[in-house]
């Protein structure tokens, strides 16, 4: 049976044809909705084989391309049909929305070839069945998504962006390709089948974690190595972003399921503490990072490093319950996980849609200067709040339901023996809690600032609502938030045989259960109805506010005139979104951030403002790839001498080399 | 017989090592290419020698090809070279002759030290034939290194290759097509280098390779 993956291939094939059917069309005006049209189509037939594929066996095929002895492996297993499911649900949803936020790029021949050919890298990351294939196809997947970083490249910021992110890129493939190789061993199996059934010495198997965590940890954004993250996945157009930010950082997910459950063996217990450690630091500082943040996309890829976070720490978790053999927990880890992969998926690319319609609207990103917007573009501000409360881990919506999950999955951890991790895995929990909450003020912040009160810029106070095609994008996913947080059962049993596959344990059947509760262990333990949550939620909100309007709303009361908090009718007296972050840099910005405060005042009788300057810095550049940055030019500046030196100091060098290896052979 | 046959290969060898030491020692150009003409000359001695001690009758073509080129023609080119840039009788040493010999004499226990080690168990005859090959390879490297004259740089590398032909005939069985084309890409690197010498003198009019760097590019 290999229906699913040729089908697979057709629909890459499909999309790469696409991409240089774009070369040639991209002049006309009509392209630009063509292509994402026709993206749409074919990612659409994509996702639905996936998802198709999920429970079917195992289908694989090989291409006589590549190495000419081994040739090209392509796989379809169940863990493959979910990534390929989101990857091409992900970019459904964006070339939809694109059809019509399209129209307004500027440059459309920078977008338009690469923008399908990067959803392709991104399917054939997945698909691959081999190394070659696979190291191939994340390059591919890595230049597209450059190129498409780039496409507003006359932003000296943008160049920079693309320029942190393409060395990022390199450092993480190089060490994606030396743990292929250790995986692989002296006898080059480079095909998964092959390196699956390989033996690791235990010191190399940790190796080989340490590698996957640099090579996909730096693609998915862990910290500390997240720092192009937030500088690329912003500077793309909106849809990109999303896609970037919402899809691309899941197939470095993915790489590391790959490596580290399936290809590299048995895990060590250890193994999952230093996953707990890095998934709950980048929780934390991400959402901190992103509480900082006035520009509303960077706001929302520095919160993309802290769902990644959360999703290493539910794989963290899955790895110490499945070292110590208690699989049905590790099942119930990796569902999380998984959950949150797809959820992420969707909330985020809902989010970025809405950030590109505000975008789109008033021509901002600074949230400091919008305000208001919900008055003028309604359906983008309910979706976006439908966004901005799912991911906040708020019921009834999705990113709830897998961070129950993970917290059930944490509170199994008494049962784990060694009290390593027995003191782990309640701090990671305390962390991702930490960080759930910080994720709620966060787009408090970004939701209320961007969107309530009063507009602070002229070009807010004119938005127009945007495009059908975004909105219908952008409302479908919302509700796609409301179906996947009421009735989780579905996802949950359509996650078992991807869970089956990499623990060989599943969570308990839930579509059985009455009502869809989800009972991730016992009934008697926890259980969460969705629906009956919204059903509550729904009643007692629509009650309050019948009782608010009958009660409240009809009694006459006496106030002064418009003070609703605000009696000055200037917008700036509002609350702002530097003012709604600044107790939280208190607490926790004079460590994380060094964050200083200086008040100038001027002196009495001087006419000038006082002046609060606030600095803070980033700590993995100041600590980490400044000095790289400083040692490497150093390096080069001493290298550069060998540039210029004389023929026969160049002689020299050789014969003085082979003297020292013929001495140090004689001396040996 | 064999002892006889390894006293002779071994006093070419050692001899052949000995006139590498005196190409170090040489002031003058011609008497330069005088010494190499006698390296040369010893080279095809040598491997006439194993030609006969190994019943190998296509090392006399290699002995032959020794003779020819680098006795007679490649010298001789090199003298009218010499002639006609009228640099017969400049040499321009880094360092002081005395301090390049010590080293030489350095370089050449450090070959016998390394190639005695490393081919313990050998042939004797192969073993004494590579330490000796490998000291003029180091002498021939030195002799470029320590020459600022284009033209004795031309010098130490072919006595360089004449080590490598030395540790390639005393190697059993190596086929004489290799011999042939060793042969001529030395011939055809003589022919570059002499045209090299004659534009470098066109240009810079010395052959003192400094005046290379000055055009070496920006320096940063």
């Amino acid at each position: 049976m290999t229906m699913a993956v040729v089908s697979e291939l057709a629909c890459v094939g499909a999309l790469l044809a696409l991409g240089a059917l774009a070369v040639a069309l991209a002049r006309f005006a009509a392209a630009s909705r063509l292509i994402y049209g026709l993206s749409f189509l074919v990612t659409s037939v994509a996702c639905v084989v996936a998802v198709l594929a999920l429970a079917a066996p195992a289908s694989e095929i090989v291409l006589p391309l590549g190495l000419p002895w081994m040739g090209a492996h392509f796989r379809v297993d169940a863990l493959t049909a979910f990534f390929l499911a989101v990857v091409n649900f992900g970019g459904a949803a964006a070339s939809f929305y694109a059809i019509g936020y399209g129209a307004h790029e500027e440059e459309p021949a920078r977008v338009l070839p690469f923008y399908p050919a990067f959803i392709a890298g991104m399917n054939l990351v997945v698909l691959a069945g081999d190394a070659f294939a696979f190291l191939l196809s994340w390059e591919f997947m890595s230049l597209t998504s450059w190129a498409l970083v780039m496409s507003h490249h006359k932003d000296a910021e943008n160049r920079r962006a693309g320029y942190v992110y393409l060395l990022m890129a390199s450092f993480g493939t190089l060490c994606l390709l030396l743990a292929f190789g250790l995986l692989a061993g002296a006898d080059g199996g480079y095909v998964f089948a092959q390196m699956h059934a390989h033996q690791l010495s235990a010191t190399l198997a940790a190796l080989v974690l340490g590698l996957a965590l640099l090579g996909a940890g730096s693609k998915a954004g862990l910290f500390p190595l997240h720092v192009w993250l937030p500088m690329a996945h912003p500077a793309a157009p909106s849809h990109v972003s999303a896609l970037m930010s919402g899809v691309m950082t899941k197939v470095a997910v993915y790489a590391f399921i790959r490596i580290v459950f399936d290809l590299v063996g048995f895990p060590d217990w250890w193994w999952s503490v230093v996953v707990l450690v890095l998934g709950g630091v980048t929780a934390v500082m991400g959402v901190l990072y992103a509480l900082m943040q006035c520009d509303l996309k960077r706001l929302l890829a520095y919160s993309t490093v802290e769902n990644i976070g959360i999703i290493f720490i539910g794989l963290g978790l899955a790895l110490a319950f499945r070292a110590n053999h208690m699989d049905g927990a590790a099942a119930l880890a990796l569902t999380g996980a998984l959950l949150h992969v797809l959820n992420h998926a969707v909330f985020k690319s809902l989010l970025f849609f809405g950030a590109g319609a505000v975008l789109n609207a008033t021509g901002l990103k600074d949230i400091e200067k919008l305000g208001g917007l919900i008055h003028r573009m309604r359906i983008t501000s309910t979706a976006f709040l439908v966004g901005a409360v799912a991911i906040s881990a708020l019921p009834p919506f999705n990113g709830f339901v897998s961070e129950w999950l993970t917290f059930q999955a944490v509170l199994l951890s008494p049962q784990i023996p060694q009290w390593g991790l027995k003191l782990m895995v309640p701090t990671a929990g305390t962390m991702l809690a930490l960080a759930a909450a910080l994720a709620g003020a966060c787009f408090v912040r970004g939701f209320g600032v961007s969107f309530l009160g009063r507009a602070r810029s002229a070009a807010a106070a004119e938005a127009q609502e945007v495009d059908r095609f975004s909105l219908a994008a952008m409302t479908g996913l919302a509700l796609l938030c409301l179906l996947l947080g009421i009735l989780p059962a579905f996802a949950i049993d359509g996650l078992a045989p991807v869970v089956q596959g990499l623990v060989h344990a599943q969570m308990p059947r839930q579509l059985g259960v009455a009502w869809w509760t989800v009972v991730p262990i016992a009934s008697s333990r926890s259980s969460y109805n969705g629906l009956l949550v919204f059903l509550f939620i729904a009643f007692s909100a629509s009650m309050a506010v019948v009782f608010i309007h009958q009660l409240a709303s009809r009694i006459v009361r006496r106030g002064p005139a418009w003070d609703c908090g605000t009696p000055s009718a200037s917008t700036a007296t509002q609350y702002t979104a530097g003012s709604f972050a600044q107790p939280i840099r208190r607490v926790f910005g004079s460590v994380v951030f060094r964050a200083r405060e200086a008040v100038t005042m001027p002196a009495p009788g001087d006419g000038r403002p006082a002046v609060l300057n606030v600095s803070m810095t980033d700590l993995p550049w100041d600590v980490i790839y400044d000095p790289i940055r400083d040692a490497v030019n150093a390096a080069t500046g001493w290298l550069n001498r060998l540039q210029f030196m004389t023929i026969r100091r160049y002689l020299t060098l050789v014969f003085m080399t082979l003297i020292l290896l013929l001495l140090v052979l004689a001396i040996w | 017989m064999h002892g006889f046959a390894f006293d002779i290969a071994h006093l070419l060898a050692g001899s052949l090592v000995l006139v590498s030491l005196l190409l170090l020692y040489q002031d003058r150009m011609s008497a330069l290419l005088n010494v190499f003409a006698l390296h040369a000359v010893l080279l095809a001695l040598s491997v006439g020698w194993q030609a006969h001690i190994q019943d190998a009758p296509h090392l006399y073509v290699t002995a032959a090809i020794a003779l020819i080129f680098k006795a007679i023609i490649i010298p001789g080119g090199l003298r009218r070279i010499v002639k006609k840039l009228g640099i017969h009788r400049e040499i321009e040493t880094v360092v002081g002759i005395g301090l390049t010999m010590l080293a030489g004499i350095a370089l050449v226990a450090l070959a016998m030290v390394v190639m005695l080690r490393a081919t313990a168990g050998a042939d004797p005859l192969a073993r004494e034939d590579l330490a000796f090959a490998l000291s003029i390879v180091l002498l021939g490297l030195l002799m470029m290194v320590s020459r600022r004259n284009a033209v004795s740089q031309v010098v130490g590398f072919m006595s360089l290759e004449n080590g490598l032909v030395l540790a390639a005939t005393g190697a059993k069985g190596m086929p004489l097509v290799v011999e042939i084309s060793v042969a001529f890409s030395v011939l055809i690197a003589f022919i570059v280098i002499g045209i090299f010498l004659f534009r470098i003198r066109e240009r810079f009019d010395t052959v003192d390779i400094g005046a290379l760097d000055q055009v070496g590019g920006e320096r940063g």
